[in-house]
């Protein structure tokens, strides 16, 4: 019964627990799209590999590498694999259309990526086709590509507007792989360029190498840099991890302001949560103090109230929840090329409950003090 | 009469800021088993106070009070909440049921803390409200019922679990007339026919009239009632 007592005292001042329970609704929706804007961020690291290195110049990212690297890289002990590639930068029709291309060593690529997965067919084609490419799907059906397709890609950093054909689309191995990305023959793009601006020719962005083992990681890496050691191009070897999270340190302050936010929003939710209870209890104090009377101990007051307050947030934690897919697909669509992958995490699901748990907890707190302190015959009104 | 509450030199007193006002001082009261016992006086004279200590609802300064042998005095908070659920049934002025239960839940909200079974609670709660002529109200809310079918409600929840003494705060301050003759045949009722010992507080003279017995305090002692306080029953 006093299960059935605890939910009819959550429902009592029904307006007053609907807001509430819209407020934490909104607050857990909020919190949780928060969590998944820093979780997609962190989308790129999630899905490195621990065998895979990235050789770029140790200078800086824009500078390139010779080409001629490649081989002394592949002989370096514990190396079982080499690809090379570019950051490419072309734009598809108009700047907003804003998605990551590269120029791949092609089959070595997509051998050391065994999480884009691509029909044989389709692979066959695309490493027959000089002009071939290869889309994520998510980014084929945004542009409504189809096999076969022609698509112009007008260059920034390599200059003019390079021809390519859709021979391929794949799809990611799991959901933290990104959908959204473009390749094609590093080799075309070489070739053009030892035709159009021959000093540009045989210069190598990126090397990506995949080790035998992850465990040999720090031990190739200094490898591979002790092999250029005071050459006009010396090289910085790390794993495809750090390469990532070099990329997400230079926007860390905001990623922590937004973690900032979602914590104040807990916070601020708390006190909303706070105040509710505390009302509720300060209207029932007498009722309280009836329940002490007729023998109720304090372990009972603390179900009722902590109950009462575990029963509202849960139902906004739950409406928060369910509403964070429809907002964080909408999201997603909106900023999708900010965001190629924009998932909700098992994890921030998880921290939704604990924080509504949390919410739950500290704003039935004072309420459980007052409510177990109070003397009866304070909590009944009458002294005399 | 066997003396079933025996109160020995209490004296209270409760802070108002730096102020200590004391309620009750040096009181000594016997009250046999099976009495209705009246207690009247003005506001303040700490009648209300007298039956918080009675029933275990406050703790006095100084002094003792045993109940059927037990010094209530000498308990801790738990022990006190064991004592008051086995052994004092409580009617307030306002009824004080809690209006999200029917009248049959509020009555066995008292049995929650008893090791009966729920058909063993059904069967206490309906003789109960029988008792108090509500068995074809017991689904109803208190919201639904009258003011004296609500004091009856609260009656039939201070008697459910047979306790030694039933404590009233004005039991018919916020009933009218009629109603507040059926709460008072009630409470006599209990006292006469089950044998219930009920302490009573009151400032009405009629509802001191129902009662066995009448004990007037005035500021904070027991005192002799004045001439136009039902001189016939003191």
């Amino acid at each position: 019964m006093l299960l059935k007592l605890l939910f009819r005292n959550a429902f009592r001042h029904r307006l007053r627990t609907f807001l509430t329970v819209c407020g934490i609704c909104v607050a857990i929706l909020a919190f949780g799209l928060l969590r998944t804007v820093v979780s997609a961020w962190y989308a790129g690291v999630d899905a490195s590999s621990a065998t895979r290195l990235v050789t770029r110049n140790s200078i800086s990212l824009i500078f390139p590498l010779p080409l001629s690297y490649k081989e002394k890289i592949r002989g370096v002990e514990g190396v079982k694999l080499v690809s090379l590639g570019n950051w490419f930068g072309g734009i598809y029709k108009e700047e907003k259309n804003f998605f990551a291309n590269f120029a791949v060593e092609t089959k070595s690529y997509l051998d050391m990526y065994p999480e884009f997965i691509i029909p044989d067919d389709q692979k066959q084609a695309l490493l027959k086709e000089r002009k071939g490419c290869v889309a994520g799907r998510k980014l084929a059906k945004r542009f409504g590509w189809k096999i076969g397709d022609p698509i112009v890609l007008r260059g920034t950093i390599f200059p003019g507007n390079w021809e390519f054909v859709l021979s391929a689309v794949y799809r990611g191995r799991d959901k933290t792989i990104d959908e959204n990305q473009f390749f094609f023959h590093w080799d075309y793009l070489n070739e053009t360029m030892k035709r159009v601006q021959p000093r540009r020719a045989d210069q190598v962005g990126f090397y990506m190498v995949e080790m035998v083992s992850p465990d040999i990681a720090a031990g190739t890496s200094e490898a591979i840099d002790k092999l250029f050691k005071n050459s006009f191009a010396e090289t910085l070897t790390e794993t495809e991890k750090s390469f990532q999270m070099g990329f997400i340190s230079l926007s860390q302050t905001i990623l922590t302001v937004i973690e900032l936010v979602s914590m104040v929003i807990i916070v601020i939710i708390m006190a909303v949560a706070a105040n509710t209870m505390a009302m509720s209890v300060r209207e029932r104090m007498s009722e309280y103090a009836v329940f002490k009377t007729l023998g109720f101990g304090g372990g009972y007051l603390t179900f009722l109230i902590l109950g009462e307050s575990m029963v509202i947030t849960a139902l906004g934690c739950g409406m928060g929840i369910l509403l964070t897919y429809p907002a964080a697909d909408a999201f997603s669509r909106a900023v999708g090329e900010f965001f190629p992958v924009f998932n909700i995490a098992r994890e921030t699901i998880y921290l939704d409950i604990a924080a509504s748990a949390v919410i739950g907890a500290v704003a039935a707190l004072f309420p459980v003090w007052r409510a177990v302190t109070v003397p009866i015959a304070s909590g009944l009104g009458r002294i005399g | 009469m066997a003396t079933v509450i025996e109160i020995r030199n209490i004296t209270k007193s409760y802070r108002r800021g730096s102020q200590s006002i004391v309620v009750l001082e040096n009181l000594s009261l016997d009250i046999e088993e099976g009495a209705f016992l009246a207690l009247m006086g003005p506001s303040g004279s700490g009648k209300s106070t007298l039956l918080n200590l009675l029933a275990g609802l406050d703790k006095a300064d100084s002094g003792t009070i045993r109940v059927r042998g037990t010094d209530i005095s000498l308990l801790s908070e738990t022990g006190l909440a064991k004592w008051r659920a086995e052994n004092v049934g409580f009617i307030f002025q306002f009824y004080n049921l809690v209006p999200v239960l029917t009248a049959f839940e509020n009555v066995e909200l008292p049995l929650i803390l008893t090791n009966l079974s729920r058909k063993e609670r059904r069967e206490h709660v309906e003789t109960a409200l029988r008792l108090v002529n509500l068995e074809d109200r017991m689904d109803h809310y208190p919201g639904q019922l009258s003011g004296g079918q609500q004091q009856r409600v609260a009656i039939a929840r201070a008697v459910v679990t047979d306790p030694t003494i039933l404590v009233a705060d004005e039991p018919t301050g916020d009933l009218d007339r009629r109603s507040a003759e059926d709460v008072l045949k009630l409470l006599e009722r209990l006292s006469r026919d089950i044998g219930k010992t009920v302490v009573m507080v009151t400032h009405d003279p009629r509802a001191a009239r129902k009662a066995g017995g009448i004990k007037y305090l005035e500021k904070g002692v027991l005192a002799d009632a004045p001439e136009t306080f039902i001189p016939e029953c003191v």
